[in-house]
């Protein structure tokens, strides 16, 4: 790849998705690139970015596009982020929407770890009000990813990285050496591919949002308005879950960090004290 | 500073796994098969202990089973490391006490998961 390659990459990421991508790492381009290049039926990275160019086709450009944004992602990213939802504040949802779906939504669901962790934590939580319901959304702007989230099906690998023993047996069903997420967890959630960039205001509203491996590697004129547009769409006792270490100072006064350092924010701080007392 | 044993019947597998733990600030004591390892505890308790399921003279859930009845013997965790990874034995090990399960291969970012995961980092 010339830097003129870089270039255009990082151009590509940045206008498509919103997505830096780290042009002074040229070799986990590569690693991402090459699959996709070999799939295509091209001999070398360089002859897919020669097509490219030639041809500016758009199947290719978003095939590139997803293949630079691929998120890595584990169950129960993050164990106190996914212990306080289990045991705050989805019990606390639970008291308050009494008959209505709690909607929750992992925004940048990857390969589906994390939508299938907090609809586990859901079953785990204490203390739900009776007839308490979820609703699960999955989205993704990697159609790939989004197939393997949807077929639900692991390696030893990946369900070894933060799922506990005891989780595993109970909503997973082995197969050699593939494991397999529970029909009855799988059938929870619904999926759609998604930029996070279009206009996100008819996604209708979602009490828990979990924007999580996202902003990092956002363009940061961009991060905002991502974070603006989903906070649009949390009532007034709604939760956006970020990581840890993203920056949302922006957003003082919209939002409250809940205790502990989870990077669970808070929208109102009313809701917060009266889930306090 | 933490122990931990390792229990496994091979050289090359303790090796890597001490070297994960020694990593992460636990000491290592090593032990080649059940009896072994249960001579060690008897002498001094370890914190954790990473126990592989099929070894010869006693075997991990024996070795685990008689652990859990001696005096003292219910406070190491104890993470399986083996290659069985049927629910039928991970269940196994859970009711004679197991507190975590790495299915092999493992790599040390599992051994790490695991282990916090048991509540020992």
């Amino acid at each position: 790849m010339t830097p003129e390659d870089l270039d255009l990459l990082a151009a590509l990421g940045r206008a498509r998705a919103g997505v830096r991508v780290e042009i002074e790492k040229p070799y986990l381009i590569e690693s991402r690139l090459s699959p996709l290049a070999r799939r295509e039926g091209y001999e070398s990275i360089d002859a897919l970015i020669g097509a490219l160019r030639a041809n500016r086709e758009d199947r290719l450009i978003w095939a590139i596009v997803e293949a630079l944004c691929r998120g890595e992602t584990t169950f129960f990213n993050g164990r106190e982020t996914f212990a306080a939802l289990r045991d705050d504040v989805l019990p606390a949802l639970s008291q308050r929407r009494r008959e209505s779906p709690i909607r929750i939504w992992s925004a940048a669901c990857a390969t589906g770890q994390e939508v299938y962790s907090i609809a586990i934590a859901a079953h785990e939580a204490p203390n739900l009000t009776t007839g308490t319901r979820f609703e699960f959304f999955g989205s993704d702007l990697s159609e790939r990813a989004l197939e393997k989230a949807q077929a639900g099906l692991y390696t030893q690998f990946e369900v070894q990285r933060g799922l506990p023993i005891r989780m595993l047996i109970k909503y997973f069903e082995n197969h050699d050496d593939t494991w397999a997420i529970s029909p009855r967890i799988r059938q929870m959630v619904r999926w759609r591919r998604l930029n996070l960039l279009a206009d996100l205001s008819a996604m209708g509203r979602f009490d828990v949002i979990l924007l999580r491996g996202v902003l990092r590697g956002m363009d940061a004129s961009l991060r905002g308005k991502v974070v603006e547009a989903l906070v649009a769409l949390l009532p007034a006792d709604g939760v956006l879950v970020v990581d840890r270490e993203d920056d949302v100072s922006d957003f003082e006064g919209d939002l409250i960090a809940a205790p502990g350092d989870t990077g669970i924010y808070l929208r109102d701080p009313s809701v917060r004290a009266a889930a306090a007392a | 500073m933490k122990t931990c044993l390792v229990v496994d019947d091979s050289r090359v597998i303790r090796k890597v796994a001490r070297r994960v733990l020694e990593d992460i600030g636990f000491e290592i004591a090593e032990a080649a098969d059940g009896m072994e390892a249960l001579a060690w505890c008897r002498a001094a308790m370890p914190d954790a202990v990473l126990l592989d399921w099929n070894m010869p003279v006693m075997n991990g859930l024996e070795f685990l089973r008689n652990l859990r009845a001696e005096p003292g013997g219910d406070t190491p965790k104890v993470v399986f490391c083996t290659v069985e990874s049927s629910v039928d034995h991970i269940r196994a090990a859970l009711d004679a006490g197991a507190d975590e399960y790495i299915m092999k291969p493992f790599d040390g970012e599992i051994i790490q998961a695991k282990f916090a995961e048991a509540g020992l980092l």
